[in-house]
């Protein structure tokens, strides 16, 4: 069994939702081949080849792939999984992957599973279906398997320790469809909710909206957006467009710090997916702590101020 | 924000009828129209408005339904494949003396009206999702996710302050009044005739009542708040058609004096029960907490013997108007006619008001064809439907049941009980005496300090539950940013008048968590969670100040009951 | 130009979803089916777009049972001009619907394909994707700003970290992302309206298409419950904790 995986990178460095794609490939089984696709891209290339668990880089360095445009990358993929007798084409389920991966699927006129979370079998898996409120068991009929992972599910492998051979792909696809015009990184002073690493929220025990100055503190230190339960907003303490939960935006990162919310449902729904939470708040009996991975019972205006001077 | 403005942007539609509701009384009578105009080979608009997402979203019932008036709109109806599949199989009656005691009422002591063979337990949500897709198949209109959020009159003329129609609510207003770009006017619908079947406590029934003065010679309403779940239980313990009825325990004890209610668990199909509690809404200890009081009734081994390792499906309340005949106001007025429980044409001693409200929605179809046959026109009072429902069985089970209620609200459950067994049985509800109960239920709270406070036990998660957790299967969702349908009077009632006298009861008879009195800093401050509210209208009706105007929010907003 | 747009019936986003007690699938008896929201902004741009100028016609096409006429409808009340229905047993997988829908865009010739970007039942994200993989046409998905210049769709997509603008040629694929627009509300003469708006209904024979499976669903269960984990005593605990055991800070 061979698996291909497009890393994730932009053509400097390799990131990290790579490796936790990696990590599900290791759980199939066979040889684990990296396909970095990009322009000027060598070096990543280099750190592909030292991830562990990799036994192959395959680099494809051209013009064609530099802002990895699916209308180009695609055939790539699509050729190398035929010709080179891949049985699984993995990505990470990043806004990269998710584009690129369905247009390979389509062009091997197979299915692709998206967003798995769990490896049962070499061709049966676990994906979240609606909203993450239900868990799909879904056996593959394909021949080759496609496949995003959901990088939060699996543990990255390590970084370094390998030593991949690295290949040169010199198949040039230029389908001229697309070209790319320009780009915004977000600006960098906090991250959006919803794709933030690390968020820390209050709920009405933050008694105000001044105080949520105190969450910004953390927040700055951390590079965490800052939320709010559905009590805080309507109480008047932040905009609405900070809320998280059920009717808010629905949040699923590493890290969620839960400051003063005591953990109605209604704001569980929107971040129970959440890596690792943490809650704060004085009441001891408060529902959050039931979900909490580590709870905190403290008064937050002597524990926010305390864990910031401790970061 | 302001209407003038809004009333001259308006569109208007025009409709030979226009019926506020997607219920029961409002989908009979918009097929009985429709029927009778087919037979006819008369063109008749109608159109149905509805303030659910989709028809039978806002529905909540038992339900235990009677399938008389049902027949008489479609005999064919099994045919038809009308959701009524599950037939009562046996009747319990039990009288619960506390937290684990129950007694089994012998049947032949059971006032008849309790009796239900030939009954069905069903979903009438999902009867009146069937209802509709008649009613569109004839030709009505019918609008889910549009509130009729005001009546409008005829403005001069010969017909001037008759009812000329509705108008929906405005969509994309935001919290603070200004419209949003999404903002969309309301539509007016006029019509010839307006029917208004809005359900208990209508807020445009409400405000008919008031205008015509149509409860002048009516005692006060009376209301009961009914709360109930949906629940998959274990196939083993499941008995299709099996209907328990009772009182007692919870409602009883230290701190219940004047109180009363009943409960229901009613096994369905596809191993499912549903549970649930009425609470009278003339009780007088502001402490009581209808909502706790169910849960909490959930633990006693009645109701365990099923729900144990179960799952709660859905949640939901709504009130009941159940004043019955002595409360039933003029059912007329120029244009309009107010209809099925918005009137209160609950029969109280059955707790069933489907089939009647039915029933009132066609007999109003049929005098309402009639009158337009005569005179195509608008404005008219149609007194004809006066005469046609007293001469129907409607008119009859009504005045037979009109002491039920007044009966346990007098001599309590036990007493009233066997009054209405007298009554029901031994005279056929003819008794030669008629019961009143005069007092409004708001009216009927006496203050905090006098009062018992009631300590509920602490949910457990498995059989019991906190509001919130309940709202959350409710699928109650309002659109955020839009002004709060729960209006105050006066914004210094809750916190000035309420929280000092009832201890602002309105955070315990919200079976939704929407009031809440927040501590902070600066005192105390009244918080109105608008989005949880599942439309049951309790507020309005038992605010001891009557300081609580429900208005219609966003059409669409509300719960979303599925099989409820 | 012509915009061809798709639309899913998905549960209603507001009702919460339940597993069947034997684990087969999701109970979706007699709860409220809703137009999937990210299909209701792929038929607001294109509406836009034709009130715009830029677009003649607005055609609307949702496969599976007859059921989906009612969000098809939905989509005329919202402005779209026709619709097509697709009819099939069930729901169909990604790839099927890309080849039914591919065989439409043979067929109609739309200048623009607006999908959105995933159904909220599934979750899938595949659709436009596969679409424009099998028609051969440039992709721009995740959409928060679309722009006709020519013949070229300036399509700003939400990627992660930010924005990202591409040029596609068009006829092109585009799907939507939550920010792209705010859909408007159906009025009820145009909800009368749509009634009367023409409707065709094709079979998968009927465009030639062979619908095949390519996954098996085994089961669906309701996710893990989370549990609670310890109680630290001291801000310090914690931090530790976070550093060297969660390892997320």
């Amino acid at each position: 069994m061979a698996t291909l995986i497009i890393a994730e990178h932009d053509n400097s460095i390799l990131k990290p939702a790579t490796l936790n794609t990696v990590a599900a490939a290791v759980a199939i089984g066979g040889d684990v081949a990296l396909l970095v696709a990009g322009e000027g891209c060598q070096a990543v290339a280099d750190q592909a080849a030292q991830v562990a668990g990799v036994s192959k880089v395959l680099l494809a360095d051209n013009a064609a792939y530099g802002h990895q445009l699916a209308e180009n990358v695609a055939p790539l993929v699509a050729e190398l999984a035929k010709t080179a007798g891949f049985d699984y084409v993995l990505a990470p389920a990043t806004t990269t992957g998710k584009n690129l991966l369905p247009r390979v699927a389509a062009l091997l006129d197979v299915g692709q599973l998206s967003d798995i979370v769990a490896v049962e079998s070499a061709d049966t898996f676990k994906r979240p279906i609606y909203a993450g409120n239900a868990i799909a068991t879904v056996k593959s009929l394909d021949a080759i398997k496609v496949i995003t992972v959901r990088g939060t599910a699996f543990d990255p492998v390590a970084a370094e320790g390998g030593s991949a051979s690295v290949e040169a792909v010199t198949a040039v696809h230029d389908a001229a469809l697309s070209r790319f015009i320009g780009e915004e990184v977000a600006k960098s002073d906090r991250p959006e909710l919803t794709s933030a690493r690390v968020i820390i929220s209050g709920g009405r025990g933050m008694g105000n909206g001044e105080n949520f100055a105190l969450l910004e503190k953390v927040a700055d230190k951390l590079g965490a957006a800052v939320g709010a339960s559905r009590a805080a907003v309507d109480a008047g303490f932040v905009p609405n467009d900070m809320q998280v939960g059920q009717t808010g935006k629905i949040v699923a990162p590493e890290l969620y710090i839960a400051v003063g919310i005591s953990g109605a449902i209604q704001h569980l729904a929107g971040m129970k997916d959440s890596k690792v939470i943490v809650a704060i708040n004085k009441d001891e009996e408060a529902p959050i702590f039931q979900v909490a991975d580590y709870g905190l019972v403290a008064d937050l205006f002597e524990a926010v101020p305390e864990l910031d001077s401790s970061l | 924000m302001s209407e003038a403005v809004n009333a001259a942007e308006r569109e208007s539609m025009e409709f030979d009828v226009v019926i506020v509701g997607a219920g029961p009384a409002g989908l009979s009578a918009a097929i009985r129209l429709m029927q009778q105009a087919q037979d006819a080979e008369r063109e008749l608009s109608v159109c149905v408005v509805e303030k659910g997402s989709e028809v039978g979203a806002h529905i909540l019932s038992g339900a235990v339904i009677e399938p008389r008036a049902l027949a008489e709109l479609f005999p064919d109806w099994k045919e038809r494949g009308a959701p009524l599949t599950t037939a009562v199989t046996e009747d319990q009656i039990y009288l619960l003396g506390d937290a684990t005691s129950a007694r089994r009422i012998p049947n032949a002591l059971v006032p008849k009206t309790m009796h239900n063979q030939g009954n069905y337990v069903a979903s009438l949500g999902n009867l009146c999702r069937w209802l509709a897709e008649q009613a569109e198949a004839l030709g009505v209109e019918v609008f889910p996710g549009f509130a009729a959020s005001e009546v409008l009159y005829h403005a001069d003329g010969e017909l001037k302050g008759s009812v000329k129609g509705i108008a929906t609510g405005d969509m994309g207003i935001g919290h603070d009044g200004l419209p949003k770009d999404s903002y969309m006017p309301g539509m007016e619908l006029h019509a010839k005739v307006t029917l208004f079947t809005e359900g208990c406590r209508g807020h445009l029934g409400k405000q008919l009542i008031e205008k015509f003065a149509l409860d002048k010679d009516a005692d006060p309403q009376h209301y009961g708040l009914g709360i109930k779940e949906l629940w998959d239980i274990d196939p083993a313990k499941h008995q299709p058609g099996l209907v328990l009825h009772g009182s007692g325990w919870p409602l009883v004890g230290k701190g219940q004096e004047g109180t009363s209610g009943g409960f229901f668990l009613y096994h369905a199909d596809n191993n499912q029960v549903v549970v649930g509690l009425i609470v009278d809404l003339n009780y007088s200890n502001p402490w009581l907490s209808p909502f706790d009081e169910f849960q909490r009734m959930k633990h006693h081994p009645l109701f365990a013997q099923y729900l144990e390792g179960g799952k709660r499906v859905s949640y939901g309340a709504r009130a009941i108007t159940k004043g019955g005949f002595n409360s039933l106001p003029k059912m007329t007025m120029p244009g309009a006619l107010l209809l099925g429980c918005d009137a209160g044409t609950l029969n109280f001693s059955k707790i069933k008001g489907t089939h009647t409200a039915m029933k009132s929605g066609i007999v109003a179809a049929e005098s309402v064809f009639a009158a337009l046959d005569e005179h195509d026109s608008a404005g008219q009072d149609i007194t004809a439907f006066t005469d046609a429902f007293k001469a129907s069985w409607l008119y009859d089970e009504l005045y037979r049941s009109r002491n039920f209620g007044p009966a346990l609200h007098k001599f309590g459950t036990l007493m009233g009980g066997a009054f209405n067994f007298v009554d029901q049985n031994l005279c056929g509800g003819k008794i030669p005496v008629t019961l009143h109960d005069t007092r409004a239920d708001y009216a009927q709270l006496t203050p905090a300090a006098q009062n018992q406070k009631i300590d509920y036990p602490k949910p457990d998660g498995k059989l019991s539950f906190d509001k919130l957790s309940s709202v959350f299967l409710s699928n109650a969702n309002h659109e955020e940013d839009q002004p709060s349908h729960l209006q105050l009077k006066d914004a210094s009632i809750p916190i000035g008048t309420n929280l000092p006298a009832w201890a602002e009861p309105a955070q315990r008879f919200c079976p939704a968590g929407v009031y809440e009195v927040v501590e902070e800093a600066s005192g105390p401050r009244f918080q109105i969670n608008a989005q949880n509210c599942v439309h049951c209208k309790t507020c309005d009706i038992k605010d001891p100040s009557q300081n609580i105007t429900w208005v219609t929010p966003e059409g669409g907003g509300g719960p979303t009951y599925p099989n409820m | 130009m012509k915009i061809m747009v798709t639309v899913k019936r998905v549960l209603d986003y507001n009702v919460k979803v339940r597993v069947k007690a034997d684990r087969s699938d999701v109970d979706l008896a007699n709860v409220k089916m809703a137009l999937n929201p990210f299909c209701e902004i792929a038929v607001e741009e294109a509406v836009r777009l034709r009130e715009a100028g830029v677009a003649t016609e607005v055609i609307v096409v949702s496969i599976g049972p007859k059921a989906v006429q009612e969000q098809i409808r939905t989509a005329l009340a919202l402005g779209a001009d026709r619709g097509i229905h697709i009819e099939t047993q069930s729901s169909p997988e990604s790839l099927s619907v890309a080849k039914l829908l591919a065989k439409v865009v043979a067929d109609e010739q739309p200048g623009l394909v607006i999908l959105g970007k995933q159904a909220i039942d599934s979750d899938n994200n595949q659709t436009g994707q596969m679409l424009a993989a099998l028609t051969g046409l440039s992709q721009g998905t995740f959409a928060s700003e679309v722009k006709i210049e020519g013949d070229e769709a300036l399509v700003t997509r939400e990627v992660d970290g930010g924005l990202q603008t591409l040029g596609l040629k068009l006829p092109a694929i585009v799907t939507t992302d939550l920010r792209l627009n705010e859909p408007r509300y159906a009025s009820l003469p145009n909800i009368m309206k749509a009634k009367k708006k023409p409707l065709e209904v094709k079979t998968p024979a009927d465009l030639g298409v062979e619908l095949r499976a390519h996954t098996e669903l085994l089961s669906v269960e309701p996710p893990a419950e989370r549990k609670g984990g310890i109680k630290v005593g001291s801000v310090a605990e914690l931090v530790e904790k976070l550093k060297n055991e969660a390892k997320v800070i």
